[in-house]
């Protein structure tokens, strides 16, 4: 029997409500690594304005003893630190949860609330009285009200003090002036009201090798692990820390020591078309090169996306969708590019798209997309989003095989086409759809054009329809055959045979894991696929077929994984039903339940029951 | 079927060059465009001076965007690397490319559809960014393969074959080139072989973005009474303000000039451009002085010609990527993993 969630011991949800561009992002993961490094399952999401200074800002934090990883809307504790905001952030705190404010000037009674414990803690009133300088003043102000969660939450203030003295390691002076601030919150707090609260944290010993890592720096390290020498790019939210962590991980790894040059090039392009036309030059010469964008700068990319896919040359496309259409919300998160991606640019063509669901997966499938781009020698697309690609995740160690060798598909060596009697560029000599590249500079018998315009499978220019159709159909056999290369489905069987499915893909995962969990306590058992990649593979119609009913849950409004699937493999439309949200938050149990709730109906037993 | 290949047969007297290659070895396909074309006569000079430069066709990249001007690539330099792209969009193709493989020559066919007005963008940060190429502008006022509609190009009052006057102004490329910082700036015309070969053999060499606007006359939709980008009226009307010499390395400097008149720049390569200046005014190293020039041809009606301006001092995209000397293409897999341990290294920052 599970416990309904959010009601104790390890098994919470808080959220911190400041001003953006005030410094409360480190005071915010200093708290979430002070809970990491108790060993107890934590995931933080940041919920941020459009916008740089003033604007109201939100960090939550979910402590779940079992690690469930999806974001819980049910705060039992709010810090409430934004006036502007107070009145909605009261609101959102559960019944019998608690606000923590800062009572330098008390709360209007319009905000009080007879079913919730409100805590005042004079946190501006404290920094005024001990420290000089407005700007340090209201940093200081964010690491009071940590010290006033240490003490309601019982975090480990040994833990604390050591992370501090490794932060400010450099700077001795900050260490002092930082625990004082702490010490103050917690102090505060500790004499006046019953601490902790029964809603409290305990060391556990579940993060033993885990790391915290946000998916924008886990795909970068993945550009620098499969050898990505080439990043082309125009600044978008979310995807900017993508390049953001490539410079930074290049400027570690990739610097000669001895000429002091780069092994390495960023080029920050002048729009999004740019950044495409640069992935595909370099990949032209052989480099292997990618770009990080958001839907806007794919919507850009289209003609050149086409480009690739017909001429046949390699690219990186990552993905972090955010919420479209047009600008959306650019700081809320969607999966809502998964058509767009799949079919990019005008004309016949479909693309290999691959979908992680955590920053492990995004190391991991950064590594593949290079992989599958120069086998195929076409397009391939990391679609990641905001949630997985700018909050901080805790996962598994990243781990990498030393003997691990790029796959760099068919490139013919200057001997091999020294050896060979002709070379053409799209002419298909052993079957398997795929044609043997040279690169630029080799050798003179492996020049030809790369072109855009309709070719021959001899690579030369063509006007002619059955020399067009020759090679468009190869083409599309060839993005076929990529389905049994991609990720392989996530599979999950129910612990008691079922005819009914769940399919979802990317970080809608942790939200569907945690939804299944307890509709099978209430006795409705669902197996479980996670797609990985695009095209589907055998694996994906297997479980299809294997099902009565399907239900395809994703994050946008339009279904448009249903809609994928309604296309592309061979599964009755009637069967598949569609959950969706597309609000802009990270997907939460409630929203898969919900969504489900209306074809369970006297299914579900009660409870406990 | 537009593809069509040229005979291979060749005078058996033909000279060869030091690769002992003949021009013939540098021709590619035949070309598809209306005879007459000033955009054929670029082409033949570009043959010639890489012929001239004894450049092995395998080391050039051709890159083009789309248009008349861009279908020229494949009509020289057959065994070259040939990149025919999207409209307006080459230069970023070129910079990705150069970023990849710095040891390949690059030269981009563009036209003034496709730099000035699809493609203005790219145009102008491929010389922000001094892209290390040879970027030929055939300008002809007009859009040819769509029938002859005004480019941006086209000259306030230039009549279209119709009989309609252009009213807009236009957009100037030689002016906007030296306005960004170009390094290497020229104008020439595809009927002046003698003029445009010095200036293209100087350009592959140049490092940085090497900008010639060659004005290429449309036979079919721009070459009528009223064009101003007519061979009559370019031909009437140009302007040759500086003859260039392109001296190659190891090439012994015979040439006696008078002093004065001659501005000598030392390439990347150690070649030499020597700069005869037919106005004693003209400074071709002066970037303010040079866009004086230009603007008061311009209100006299007269097009300046020659290597307008050189500077061989400016870093390139590499220059400012510092990036490493090998090309990035060449450096080893094992040197571009950090491998295991540096994984687990770093990863103690992430608790």
């Amino acid at each position: 029997m599970v416990q309904p969630s959010g009601c104790g011991v390890n098994d919470f949800a808080l959220k911190i409500a400041t001003v953006n561009g005030t410094g409360s992002a480190s005071a915010n993961s200093l708290l979430l690594q002070a809970l990491f490094r108790m060993g107890i399952p934590v995931t933080g999401k940041n919920v941020f304005p459009s916008n740089i200074q003033g604007l109201p800002t939100w960090y939550e934090i979910r402590v779940n003893k079992d690690g469930y990883r999806a974001r819980s809307p049910d705060f039992q504790l709010v810090v409430a630190v934004n006036p502007e905001s107070y009145a909605r952030d009261i609101e959102s705190v559960t019944a019998g949860g608690w606000v923590v404010y800062d009572n330098t000037r008390e709360l209007v009674d319009e905000f009080r609330r007879d079913d919730v414990t409100f805590i005042g803690v004079p946190l501006a009133k404290m920094c005024i009285e001990h420290v000089e300088g407005s700007r340090i003043r209201i940093l200081m102000k964010n690491i009071t009200y940590v010290g006033a969660l240490v003490a309601l939450l019982d975090i480990d203030m040994d833990v604390v003090k050591g992370m501090l003295e490794e932060k400010f390691a450099a700077k001795k002076h900050l260490i002092k002036s930082n625990f004082e601030a702490i010490a103050r919150g917690h102090d505060y707090v500790k004499e006046r009201f019953a601490c902790p609260l029964p809603i409290r944290v305990e060391a556990m010993g579940a993060n033993k090798g885990k790391v915290i890592v946000t998916g924008n720096s886990a795909t970068a390290l993945g550009c620098v692990y499969a050898g990505a020498t080439v990043g082309a790019w125009y600044p978008i939210t979310p995807a900017t820390s993508v390049m953001d962590g490539f410079q930074e991980y290049c400027e570690s790894f990739r610097v000669d020591p001895v000429t002091g040059k780069n092994n390495y090039a960023i080029l920050q392009a002048e729009d999004e078309l740019a950044a495409a036309g640069m992935v595909i030059g370099a990949n032209w010469m052989g480099a292997r090169a990618f770009t990080p964008t958001a839907g806007p700068g794919i919507s850009l990319m289209s003609e050149f996306i086409g480009l690739a896919y017909y001429s046949e040359v390699p690219g990186v496309f990552i993905d972090v969708q955010r919420t479209g259409p047009s600008t959306g919300m650019p700081t809320r998160t969607q999966q809502g590019d998964l058509m767009l991606a799949a079919y990019a640019s005008h004309g016949d063509t479909k693309h290999i798209l691959l979908f992680p669901s955590d920053p492990r997966e995004c190391f991991e499938f950064a590594v593949r997309a290079f992989d599958l781009a120069e086998r195929f020698q076409t397009p391939v697309f990391l679609l990641s989003d905001l949630d997985i690609g700018m909050n901080d995740w805790v996962v598994d160690k990243l781990e990498w095989d030393d003997t691990f060798r790029p796959d760099r598909g068919k490139v013919l060596s200057a001997e091999d086409l020294a050896a060979a009697k002709n070379f053409y560029r799209y002419l298909d000599v052993d079957g398997d759809h795929i044609t043997a590249r040279s690169l630029p500079g080799t050798h003179p018998k492996g020049a030809y054009f790369t072109r855009g315009s309709g070719h021959d499978k001899y690579g030369r220019y063509t006007e002619d329809s059955d020399a067009y159709t020759e090679v468009m159909l190869r083409l599309r056999q060839k993005i076929d055959s990529a389905a049994e290369h991609v990720p392989a489905p996530d599979i999950r069987r129910a612990e008691v045979p079922t005819t009914l499915g769940l399919v979802s893909l990317g970080g809608c995962h942790w939200a569907v894991l945690e939804a299944r969990d307890e509709l099978a306590e209430r006795g409705v058992h669902f197996d479980y696929m996670r797609v990985r990649g695009f095209p589907f593979g055998k694996a994906v119609e297997d479980f299809l077929a294997a099902h009565e009913t399907v239900f395809v849950i994703e994050q946008n409004r339009d279904e448009q994984l249903k809609k994928l699937i309604t296309i592309e493999t061979s599964c009755p439309k009637e069967k598949l039903e569609s959950v969706t949200y597309f609000g802009g938050q990270p997907l939460s149990k409630g929203h898969v339940l919900r969504g489900l709730a209306p074809h369970l109906e006297g299914k579900l037993m009660e409870v406990g029951s | 079927m537009s593809f069509i290949a040229k005979p291979v047969a060749r005078h058996p007297k033909m000279p060869v060059n030091a690769l002992g290659l003949t021009t013939r070895d540098y021709e590619g396909t035949m070309s598809t465009l209306c005879a007459g074309c000033g955009h054929d006569s670029v082409t033949a000079a570009i043959i010639q001076a890489l012929w001239e430069m004894n450049i092995e066709p395998h080391r050039l990249a051709k890159l083009s965007g789309i248009g008349c001007s861009s279908k020229t690539p494949t009509y020289f330099a057959k065994t070259a690397h040939g990149f025919n792209s999207v409209h307006g969009r080459m230069p970023s193709i070129a910079a990705g490319a150069n970023a990849a493989n710095r040891e390949v020559m690059y030269v981009g066919i563009s036209g003034d559809g496709d730099s000035l007005s699809i493609g203005l963008g790219q145009f102008c940060h491929a010389i922000r960014r001094n892209v290390n190429m040879l970027y030929v502008l055939e300008n002809n006022g007009v859009y040819g393969l769509t029938k002859g509609q005004f480019s941006a190009s086209a000259d306030i009052g230039s009549v279209s074959k119709g009989g309609t006057p252009n009213l807009q102004g236009p957009i100037d490329s030689v002016s906007l080139a030296l306005t960004l910082g170009a390094t290497f700036v020229a104008r020439s015309f595809s009927g002046d072989k003698a003029q445009l070969v010095p200036i293209l053999k100087a350009g592959l060499l140049h490092n940085g973005f090497a900008f010639i606007d060659v004005i290429s006359p449309c036979v079919t939709f721009n070459d009528h009474k009223g064009s101003t980008k007519s061979y009559a009226h370019t031909r009437e009307h140009m302007h040759e303000v500086v003859e260039t010499d392109f001296v190659p390395l190891r090439a012994e400097i015979k040439a006696d000039y008078a002093k004065g008149s001659t501005t000598a720049v030392t390439m990347h390569d150690g070649s030499v451009v020597r700069l005869r200046k037919v106005d004693e005014k003209f400074d071709p190293t002066d970037r303010r002085g040079v866009m004086d020039y230009i603007a008061e041809c311009q209100s006299r009606g007269e097009i300046a010609t020659g290597l307008l301006y050189l500077s061989e001092a400016g870093k390139d995209l590499h220059g400012f990527e510092n990036t490493s000397d090998r090309p990035l293409v060449k450096i080893p897999y094992s040197e571009l993993c950090p491998g295991s341990a540096a994984l687990e290294e770093l990863q103690k920052e992430w608790v």
